[in-house]
């Protein structure tokens, strides 16, 4: 396992046995990226980033391994958005966060 | 409706008959899959979201305390305290076959080795609470890894199987149908030309012979 991240946050995923590595901003986490997948099966990397490089984090998903996992870093919740825009895409309908809209 | 551009022949008929009969069975299969998989869908989605909750809860948590231990101590001994896992992860990753589509299954086996990576006298508490829930989460965080990506490889294929029931049923299957029904009745065109032909013919030969 392994995180990218934009801060020192990252560092404590250390004291968990992940590998952390530290990005400056999209460019550089993408770089990361990009040589990670090839190595780890489960990579975390903070919201802000997921956002940014959404476009590029969709080819993810043709293939079981790598799994890249937004995690929350207090910009916004990207996590969420990934799954409601799923459930858009796949069903059409809102079935977990229709009533917290209204 | 397009018909498609064959020649209305006995022989083509029968194979039109044959790919409609197809069509049609294909076209109830993906229907039926497409509904299990939806169904399968809801269920990995409501889990994504309560495990994703949790995580984040988990995590918030976490991050202050480690904010707030890194505040109370030095840089080099932050770095030092938190570089050293304390808990190995084991993942046992491997793939199963959801309605047909590989997905990752996650098993996480942590390992707590009990104690602490560094010496109580210099750390903070807080890096202690810190560093636990920050265990806690990752466990969490390679689950919800597993059915996010089930989700998103789940919600790719309902999409995908959608297109292809769509494309069955609104194009394919009346477009069969239609040049069936195109054949069917120049077939019984010619025969009744055929028949009318012969009747005059007769007809004529009838009259020809003088009676």
């Amino acid at each position: 396992m392994a995180i990218i991240g934009n801060g020192d946050n990252v560092l404590a995923f250390k004291a968990g046995g992940v590998d952390a590595f530290t990005a400056k901003d999209a460019q550089e986490a993408r770089e990361y990226l990009r040589k990670l997948a090839k190595e780890y099966a489960v990579i975390f990397m903070t919201d802000g980033f997921c956002r940014e490089l959404s476009q590029y984090l969709k080819r993810f998903n043709e293939t079981a391994y790598p799994i890249i996992v937004p995690v929350p870093d207090g910009d916004g919740d990207f996590g969420m958005e990934l799954l409601r825009t799923a459930m858009e895409r796949a069903l059409g309908v809102d079935i977990l966060f229709g009533r917290e809209d209204k | 409706m397009a018909r498609l551009n064959v020649n209305p022949t006995r022989m083509e008929l029968k194979k039109l008959k044959n790919r409609h009969k197809t069509a049609v069975r294909g076209h109830k299969l993906l229907k039926d899959k497409s509904d299990e998989m939806i169904r399968r869908f809801s269920v990995y989605i409501k889990e994504n979201k309560r495990l994703r909750e949790q995580a984040t809860a988990i995590l918030k948590d976490a991050l202050t305390q480690f904010a707030n231990a890194r505040a109370l101590m030095g840089e080099a001994e932050t770095e030092n305290a938190f570089s050293m896992p304390s808990t190995s992860l084991e993942l046992n990753l491997s793939t199963q076959s959801v309605m047909n589509v590989m997905v990752p299954d996650i098993e996480v086996k942590a390992d707590h080795r009990g104690g602490m990576p560094y010496s109580y006298a210099q750390i903070t508490s807080e890096a202690d609470y810190s560093v636990r829930r920050i265990t806690d989460a990752i466990t969490i965080l390679a689950q919800l890894a597993a059915v996010e990506k089930k989700v998103q490889m789940l919600a790719d294929e309902i999409v995908r199987n959608k297109r292809r029931v769509n494309a069955l049923e609104y194009v394919m299957i009346p477009q069969l149908e239609e040049t069936i029904h195109y054949i069917t009745s120049k077939l019984g065109e010619d025969e009744r030309s055929a028949l009318t032909r012969l009747m005059k013919v007769k007809s004529m030969i009838n009259e020809k012979n003088g009676d």
